[in-house]
């Protein structure tokens, strides 16, 4: 891991502004960040700790929905009463993957943040326009099994790893989004993700200084999902 | 900075990149907890965080002020091992035995989540009553390999302690 400057937000602006620093971080439950700070794809100079922040309530809203703030870990999530009985299918998606362990700390910011599981992106003796703009794509004539069909690039090809994602946009959710001055824009998780296009080191359309603080969902249609 | 280490109290400071598996085994010299893969794998790092099991090599020693950590020093000693432990040894789960301190805090904290009812992959119900099947233990250990191949009696080990503790 290359040196770092550990900050602990107290604030959320604090946070944002924070991240709006060159080369500044958040983490919260760090495993996809701390896993890839490993291998040196992700180097930043500043991990700004967002946990002292508190959001990680899950509660209903005005219009019978539920609110999930971008803390509340994945366990938490999936077994909370109200996302099993009235969204299962989020349930389903996140006890699907990884581990009880990996699920106890990851976050549902942070799960919708994870990086590309591309092998060339994570091993920093390849090119990969996503980790090093213009360094060229090693996937596209290299290994290509496990990566996109639809919605690539000439530059990149790699996909976005999440289920959680794909259960809540099944389910019409949207992501609450605050910057360094306070202002906050919601966004559909499924507009939250980009296509690689020609900036394929943009993952999502979080911008600088931006940051993620809930996920709302609807009012539950009922029925069966599977 | 302070963090509780099997009801201990400990000073946390030193270079923010420690992960908490580094801390426990190179600063505390608890050296019970394992690192197999580094990178949030295989589970042989597993401790319990305020009774919760997480991987602790993917995670910041810096991040854990104010913490309680159990690690598998602090379930059981040689003179008065915990259940699983007993259970263990009885059933031979374990062959070279590093992953054994991960599946034995792994294994602890899964008693407790299905106590609580949480559902597992596993469950064909998400809100039903759980019941400790060897189809449930084996989803919910799938955190911790065991590169011996031991599993036969990791699972023999843990399910005679399920049947105790959770019928
Ligand atoms: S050492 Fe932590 S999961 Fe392998
Ligand atoms: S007993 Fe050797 S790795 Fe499990």
């Amino acid at each position: 891991m290359r040196p770092f400057e550990y900050t602990r937000a107290d604030r959320l602006e604090h946070a944002a502004q924070l991240s709006e620093a060159q080369e500044a971080m958040a983490i919260a439950g760090g495993t996809n960040l701390l896993d890839l700070m490993k291998l040196q794809v992700e180097t930043p100079a500043n991990l700004v700790d967002i946990n002292p922040l508190g959001m990680g309530r899950i509660e209903d809203t005005d219009d019978s929905g539920l609110r999930i703030g971008a803390l509340a870990t994945n366990t938490a999530t999936a077994v909370h009463q109200r996302v099993r009985a009235d969204y299962p299918v989020l349930s389903r998606a996140i006890l699907a993957g990884a581990t009880q362990q990996l699920r106890n700390k990851a976050t549902t910011g942070g799960n919708l943040c994870q990086r590309t599981r591309c092998y060339y992106f994570t091993n920093i003796d390849h090119p990969c326009n996503k980790r090093e703009p213009g360094s060229g794509c090693g996937a596209i004539d290299g290994i290509a099994r496990l990566h996109a069909v639809l919605g690539t690039s000439p530059q990149c090809i790699a996909t976005y790893p999440g289920d959680m994602a794909v259960a809540m946009a099944a389910l019409d959710a949207k992501v609450e989004i605050a910057n360094a001055e306070g202002a906050s824009r919601t966004v559909p998780v499924r507009e939250f993700h980009r296509l690689p296009g020609d900036t394929p080191w943009r993952d999502n359309v979080l911008e600088d200084g931006e940051i993620i603080t809930a996920v709302t969902l609807p009012a539950p249609v009922g029925g069966t999902q599977i | 900075m302070a963090i509780t280490i099997n009801g201990q109290e400990h000073d946390l400071s030193g270079d923010p990149r420690t992960t908490l598996l580094d801390y426990l085994r190179d600063d505390l010299r608890l050296t019970g907890t394992k690192k197999g893969c580094d990178h949030g794998q295989c589970g042989a790092c597993t401790v319990l965080v305020n009774g919760m099991r997480i991987n602790s090599c993917l995670t910041l020693a810096v991040m854990h002020d104010g913490d309680s950590i159990t690690t598998i020093e602090g379930l059981g000693s040689l003179g008065s091992p915990s259940t699983l432990q007993k259970a263990f040894v009885e059933h031979d789960g374990y062959q070279c035995g590093f992953c054994t301190p991960g599946q034995i805090c792994s294994a602890t904290a899964m008693m407790a989540e299905i106590r609580a009812g949480w559902p597992s992959d596993a469950s064909e119900e998400l809100e039903g009553p759980i019941g400790a099947t060897s189809e449930e233990i084996r989803e919910r250990m799938s955190g911790n390999l065991c590169r011996c191949g031991a599993y036969a009696n990791i699972l023999a080990a843990i399910g005679e302690v399920a049947e105790e503790e959770l019928s």
